[in-house]
């Protein structure tokens, strides 16, 4: 039918695998319920099969041959990738939705040269929303991957066609399709400086999101954006496809900077579809 | 400097439980079938988490295989930060430590 539901949420490994160290159980726990209003929200939506905009960390794709954008063709999908124990998420067989993807794919290719791939190893960049999103995976789901890993990356102009060329592609099946845009805002993860985040840049960057400011949005250079929101800022890339793709204004469910152990700014919101 | 076969070398370690089969039974073969450098191989073998985040891996990828190797999470960013203190800045690849090495979290510091 249509695109029936665009938001972005978090994935940082923290946000399941180190939620036993949390200190601030209250907060830990507000951000879980906002994950499980989004999941209703996907439901209630009739949603056949949900889109994730992932920005993986080099579980498929690496500097051999670094697709700008991909889309999952695949049957069924494996994850996490990651020590199951590590993750606190166990390994899971998920089922893709093939037939919808192809037809996806073929759409978006009319304006955007994206990559497709039948197989696919899910890391936390996947795992950790389809752990909220539909914990007994009996969800469709089709991963597509921004490269905002390994430089060059794709610029956000680019970023922002996809997300229109998605939303061109959701529109042309008749299938209810779900999409969600998984990245972070400021963040360092992995990194001796784990934990940072530059929360005045971030609510900087939610506001010009959920205004949908195209111009705002793409005004950023990586250079900047390394400089204040260090290398998983790049990440912004999922969240301006899903607002690219819902075209609406943002409703911004969740944010905090307090629960620094997940190593990232945690984040929930969803978009009008216009 | 081979930043790129190092952390190809991961990367396949990381998705592949054939290479993690290899790497428990063969490390040696395993990273003779890489193109690299003494002191990536020392690395590699000693599993010294610092060292590989100076040579540049991503922390994408370095902390897969810290997981792999069972290192616990704080330990995981000492190991980095004892890494700079020892072997100086990162030399390549996309990090660079801004933080001066101290950690972000109460959890951390609580501990
Ligand atoms: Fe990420």
């Amino acid at each position: 039918m249509s695109l029936v539901y665009s938001g972005v949420l978090s994935h940082a490994p923290g946000i399941t695998g180190r939620a036993h160290l949390v200190e601030n159980i209250d907060k830990r726990e507000e951000f879980y319920a906002a994950l499980e209003q989004q999941r209703q929200d996907i439901a209630a939506a009739g949603t056949d099969a949900l889109i994730v905009i992932a920005a993986e960390h080099f579980a498929n794709f690496f500097m051999n041959n670094m697709p700008a954008f991909c889309i999952g063709i695949g049957d069924r999908y494996e994850g996490p990738i990651e020590d199951p124990e590590w993750l606190a998420i166990e390994k899971q067989s998920i089922p893709g939705a093939p037939d919808i993807g192809l037809r996806i794919a073929r759409e978006v290719m009319q304006t955007v040269d994206t990559a497709y791939a039948q197989e696919w190893k899910f890391d936390h960049g996947i795992s950790v929303p389809l752990h909220f999103l539909t914990p007994d995976y009996d969800l469709p789901i089709i991963p597509v991957n921004i490269n905002c890993q390994g430089p060059p990356l794709s610029p956000l102009h680019r970023c922002w066609a996809f997300g229109e060329a998605l939303r061109r592609a959701c529109d042309s099946v008749p299938e209810k399709i779900a999409l969600v845009g998984t990245g972070g805002i400021s963040h360092w993860p992995a990194t001796p400086d784990s934990g940072k985040i530059n929360e005045p840049w971030d609510r900087d960057f939610l506001d010009r999101l959920m205004r949908n400011d195209k111009e705002a949005l793409l005004a950023y250079t990586d250079e900047e954006t390394y400089r204040n929101a260090g290398q998983g800022g790049f990440e912004i890339r999922t969240f301006i496809a899903a607002a690219a793709a819902a075209a609406g204004l943002g409703d911004l469910q969740f944010y905090t900077a307090e629960l620094p152990i997940f190593a990232v700014g945690c984040t929930v919101a969803r978009f009008d579809i216009v | 400097m081979s930043l790129y076969h190092l952390q190809k070398f991961l990367f396949e370690l990381n998705r592949g439980e054939l290479a993690q089969e290899k790497y428990r039974d063969d490390l040696p073969g395993l990273l003779h079938e890489y193109d690299l450098t003494d002191e990536e191989q020392a690395a590699l073998n000693a599993g010294d988490i610092g060292l590989l985040y100076v040579l540049g891996v991503n922390g994408q990828i370095l902390m897969h295989y810290a997981a792999f190797l069972g290192i616990e999470w704080f330990d995981y960013l000492n190991m980095m930060r004892e890494g700079i203190k020892k072997h100086g800045a990162v030399r390549d690849g996309v990090y660079a430590m801004t933080g001066g090495g101290s950690s972000f979290t109460d959890e951390e510091k609580n501990r």
